[in-house]
């Protein structure tokens, strides 16, 4: 899976980095880092409530790639 | 693809042959002007404010261009005149994104600081509702404009600050919002009675604001756990000694920190109520909710920031209905095409929330009160993020959205286990007055309470009615 940020989108709420830690990073302009942009399949409900929480819905996980 | 020489000016719609085009209907009957451009235009058409053209933007594809927009191509700063007056001059009506975002990284409207805030909200709810008899009625807008006075003044300002104020406060703020004639846009201080009044309430607030900073100055500092925004304020200096920031300063602050979470989460409380009256099997359905959650005595504080399926899906689908903004609105700062028609600089170009979210293609049976659209597997809302816009979008989406949410979550779930509700008036006599850009429930709007016999976290539904 391969992670998508919408950085017109991020406001930097910051709930993906509570969701997964290890996958996002709130950058010091406060909008998101991915750290991991394919993260391993053990973090896919992590990744995944990160996407369904996002309050601005600017994540995406794209399969494909 | 259009190229420069095929663009068309957008279509302008009916109506507005006066001297200021069509600001009479917009002071009037905004939605049914707004609802008129999209049906006689399309996704794109104009109506004219005062001597400007407004270009407004519908569905989907229109709106993703309007919310995606960067600031130096659609402006909002100009966008907003009504506002000038309301915060002073020299207090901005909204900081550029990049600035919003610092905001809600280092401030109040963070994810970390959201459970100390819903305790602070479910206190003030139960010290309004402590002065209530077992049975009573209470008029909607006064009620929970005052409510969402103590709770922002207490989640954004301070808890001292909150507690240094009354139903004045209130009161005067409430005048201020009323001073949001669209005249503004011809002239912001026309010698009309809601602006005098305006301007009176601001006058009225620098002196609550500054009888409390004079009180502060005399009185013993603030503790540690006291300290608050207006302690910092107060606390910054000049090079000389003297203060940094006056009363009136320090008090358009506070005005506009506090402006975009009051009317709008006022508004929303008690549009929620009315349609969950309106809607029994709903209210049933959110009760059945709340007694399972709370049924094992746990704090308002930490299930507000839990998922409430039913309530929130309530409280989403009053949002649809009844945005609290009506009509959004940015400044063209260059020449822009879209769908094969001309933006001007200088145009206004609009976006509006009560058009979008009713469009019959992406909320089926769009003026019905359906919770259930945002359950799975519909879940309007996420799948039309362009068009399900109570709270704006893309860059300029609300960034005290989550906050809004979690407080009408702990405002309710208190509302709720210890009281009942009913409707005093006929049904269709609750509805929102247009006549300002700050819109707001007409008055009369007046609903009954009366204590449960036993509250729901006790494990039962049932209670009289």
């Amino acid at each position: 899976m391969h992670v998508q940020v919408d950085l017109d989108l991020c406001q930097g709420h910051g709930v993906c980095e509570s969701e997964a830690p290890a996958v996002f990073e709130l950058g010091k302009n406060a909008s998101v880092t991915v750290l991991q942009p394919d993260p391993p399949e053990a973090l896919r409900t992590a990744v995944e409530a990160a996407v369904r929480f996002c309050p601005t819905s600017a994540l995406r996980i794209n399969e494909e790639e | 693809m259009s190229t420069a020489v095929e663009q068309r000016q957008p279509p302008r719609v009916s109506g507005g042959t006066g001297d200021n085009g069509h600001l009479d209907e917009l002071r009037v009957d905004p939605i049914t002007l707004l609802n008129r451009v999209r049906s006689e235009c399309g996704d794109v058409g104009i109506f004219r404010l005062a001597d400007r053209d407004v270009v407004l933007l519908s569905g989907a594809d229109a709106n993703e261009f309007f919310f995606r927009a960067p600031e130096e191509i659609l402006d909002q700063a100009e966008a907003y005149p009504f506002m000038t007056p309301v915060f002073g001059e020299g207090v901005v009506f909204d900081a550029p994104p990049e600035r919003r975002r610092e905001m809600l990284h280092n401030q109040a409207l963070r994810d970390k600081f959201m459970r100390g805030h819903a305790a602070t909200i479910a206190d003030e709810v139960e010290s309004m509702v402590a002065g209530w008899d077992e049975e009573g009625e209470i008029d909607l807008l006064d009620w929970f404009a005052e409510l969402t006075i103590y709770t922002s003044s207490a989640c954004l300002i301070g808890k001292r600050f909150r507690s240094e104020l009354d139903k004045r406060f209130a009161e005067l703020y409430h005048d201020l919002e009323q001073g949001t004639d669209a005249i503004a846009y011809v002239d912001p201080y026309a010698p009309i009675e809601s602006f005098r009044r305006r301007d009176a309430a601001r006058v009225g607030l620098v002196k609550l604001v500054e009888g409390i900073m004079e009180r502060r100055a005399a009185g013993a500092p603030s503790t540690d756990d006291e300290r608050d925004l207006l302690d910092v304020l107060m606390s910054i200096k000049n090079e000389d000694g003297s203060d940094r920031f006056s009363a009136d300063e320090i008090t358009g602050m506070f005005i506009s920190m506090m402006f975009a979470g009051h009317h709008t989460t006022s508004g929303t409380a008690a549009w929620t109520l009315i349609e969950l009256l309106r809607n029994q099997d709903e209210l049933a359905a959110v009760d059945h909710e709340l007694a399972e959650l709370y049924a094992g005595g746990t704090e308002v504080s930490y299930q507000a920031l839990r998922e409430m399926p039913r309530l929130e899906s309530a409280i989403k689908e009053a949002l649809r209905l009844h945005p609290p903004l009506i009509l959004l609105l940015r400044v063209a700062k260059e020449d822009l095409e879209f769908g094969g028609f001309s933006i001007r600089a200088g145009q206004m170009v609009g976006a509006s929330p009560s058009v979008s979210n009713r469009i019959a293609e992406d909320f089926p049976d769009a003026d019905t009160f359906q919770p259930a659209r945002y359950l799975d597997p519909r879940e309007e809302d996420r799948s039309n993020p362009w068009t399900w816009i109570p709270f704006g979008a893309g860059r300029h989406r609300c960034v005290g959205a989550a906050f809004a949410m979690m407080q009408l979550k702990a405002i309710f779930s208190v509302l709720l286990l210890d009281w009942e509700f009913e409707l005093s008036q006929p049904s269709d006599t609750y509805r929102n007055d247009h006549s300002k850009m700050v819109v707001q429930l007409q008055q009369p709007c007046a609903v009954r309470y009366r204590r449960r016999a036993v509250p729901l976290s006790a494990g039962t539904t049932g209670g009289a009615g």
